[in-house]
């Protein structure tokens, strides 16, 4: 656990050195307030809630997250630090870990940062203040998802810009995945309990119930299932193609 | 101690590394040697715990590199090739991180960072990033990492490859100033660097061991070995000099260089040729501008056995 520790905050530490991180941060508060407002229509609404700004974070994380996760791995084995990192006295496991979770802190800070946002609200109106809270959970969840998926895609490349390119889709078929569009390519051949299996891991459905203030052990443990079997995922994928 | 039974690295159809044994003991500057593409770094990979080998296992100071993986890098110091770090940190900030990695806390700590930044001459660059700075200090660095917690063990991959001489012979004697100590395996391409450090080479060609030698060892397998040299001083009496040393008994072969009017006169295999040789100077009245005795060519060793 120490060991998680020092590489997370290492982690962390280098996206404040370059400008990533507050590039990402000023696209991300630009973009989620640019959604709220024009697309989610805040003020017309006439209602006091945060629904209009949490409707568009599927759709921000799509293409936000895998920007910050497509340097996690594909970096560390284009410049050969992988090496360095991986012969210290740390194991794989803890090494995914502590970056996966430097990450979802870093998304984690870019979020909380939308709280002029709920100031707004609140002196605006009288909001569910339990049901914001339960949304900002359901949207941190969400990004630890993408994060994680997007971890996978980049330890299975050199390269971040085909990580980035493989994050997109693979968080795109899972965002979809109860929809025809994704749905109608298993329709003609496979059984329907897999069609029912693949449909109940939407990202959109589970997503829609927290963002409404419902929060279902179910889709806790959706998420906390998904995170852990990219996780592990990108153990494997490392594991077999780290020394490439 | 640093032990291999059968090591085997396959990629695929590619052999990387096969059937590597060998066994380093403390005080050994081992010299790992062999072309491009040889096998020395999944070797060396295989050591440090970053490539699993296929078969075959190893242990460092004991701990096996398989089962008891974390130990085994604990005491191990490795300097991957090309030294890759991270170049966005400070040297403060990575060396830091390092020594977090590797436990080291208290007096100990800032003890051991304190002598690798002056043994290391980092005491100037401890606040640049490390993507700023030249190619020696980034090597340096890279060493300082390695030895920050004073492994029992050093495995460095090329560490002065890409280095000015200057440079090359700064790490080469913080190398030998190691070696009492520690048992250091370096691998190199650069010859007369097994010379400079290492009390034993090992040659690996095609992913396997095909020397393990001292380096004097190695040399005297030179064609070389005890060969004479002599340079005329006056190239007019080169004709005469050449047919005097060929009949000598005890010269093999000869080689004549007329661009510098010099005769290398190769023995017999065991013969002492010099002191024939000087003899036959004097008594023929050449005039020598030089004459030496060759120990042995260790490239052309390394080229006949890796070839």
């Amino acid at each position: 656990m120490r060991n998680v520790g020092i590489i997370m905050r290492r982690e962390l530490a280098s996206y404040f050195a370059t400008p990533l991180a507050y590039v990402f941060i000023l696209i991300f508060l630009v973009l989620a307030n640019a959604f709220t407002f024009y697309l989610g229509g805040f003020y017309e609404r006439g209602q006091a809630d945060l629904e209009p700004f949490f409707t568009f974070h599927p759709w921000l994380y799509l293409f936000l997250i895998p920007a910050v996760s497509m340097k996690l791995w594909a970096e560390e084995r284009k410049s050969g630090s992988i090496e360095l990192l991986m012969t210290q006295p740390v194991t794989l496991r803890e090494a995914v870990t502590a970056k996966f979770l430097a990450a979802w802190v870093f998304t984690a800070l870019a979020l909380f940062l939308t709280f002029p946002l709920w100031i707004t609200v609140n002196f605006l109106g009288k909001p569910d203040n339990g049901a914001i809270l339960a949304a900002y959970l359901g949207s941190l969840l969400l990004a630890g998802g993408f994060l994680a998926i997007g971890s996978c895609m980049s330890a299975l490349t050199r390269s971040q810009v085909v990580a980035f390119i493989l994050g997109v889709v693979a968080c795109f078929v899972f965002l979809l995945a109860g929809f025809p569009l994704v749905l109608d390519v298993f329709r003609s051949w496979a059984p329907q309990a897999l069609i029912d299996a693949i449909a109940s891991l939407s990202f959109l459905t589970h997503f829609q119930s927290i963002e409404k203030g419902v929060i279902d052990v179910r889709d806790l443990l959706y998420f906390a299932m998904l995170i852990g079997f990219f996780l592990l995922s990108t153990g494997i994928a490392l594991e077999l193609r780290k020394a490439d | 101690m640093i032990k291999t039974e059968h090591l085997t690295k396959r990629y695929g159809a590619l052999t990387a590394a096969e059937d590597v044994t060998f066994q380093v003991e403390p005080g050994e500057v081992l010299g790992f040697l062999g072309p491009n593409g040889a096998g020395k770094t999944t070797t060396m990979r295989m050591l440090a715990g970053f490539v699993t080998p296929t078969a075959g296992t190893g242990s460092i100071c004991g701990h096996d590199i398989g089962s008891d993986t974390l130990a085994a890098k604990s005491a191990l110091g490795y300097l991957p090739e090309g030294a890759p770090l991270y170049g966005e940190m400070t040297v403060r900030g990575f060396l830091a991180f390092i020594a977090d990695l590797r436990a080291l806390e208290g007096e100990r700590r800032r003890l051991r960072l304190a002598h690798v930044i002056e043994h290391l001459q980092l005491g100037s660059v401890l606040d640049q990033t490390i993507e700023t700075l030249s190619k020696g200090f980034r090597r340096r660095v890279g060493l300082a990492q390695a030895i920050v917690h004073d492994p029992p063990v050093l495995i460095l991959d090329e560490p002065t490859d890409g280095l000015d001489p200057n440079q090359k012979h700064e790490v080469r004697a913080l190398i030998n100033d190691m070696a009492r100590d520690k048992i250091i395996v370096i691998s190199t391409h650069i010859l007369e660097e097994v010379d400079a450090v290492c009390t034993r080479a090992i040659i690996i060609a095609r992913g396997r061991i095909v020397a393990d030698d001292t380096p004097a060892g190695l040399a005297a397998r030179s064609r070389y070995h005890n060969a004479v040299s002599m340079q005329l001083a006056d190239p007019a009496q080169l004709g005469a000099a050449r047919a005097a040393v060929a009949a000598l008994p005890a010269v093999a072969d000869l080689e004549v260089s007329e661009r510098d009017a010099r005769l290398t006169a190769l023995p017999k295999a065991g013969a002492t040729i010099l002191p024939a040789l000087s003899e036959l100077a004097a008594r023929q009245g050449l005039k020598l501008k030089e004459l030496h005795l060759e120990s042995g060519r260790l490239d052309e060793v390394f080229r006949t056995i890796t070839a």
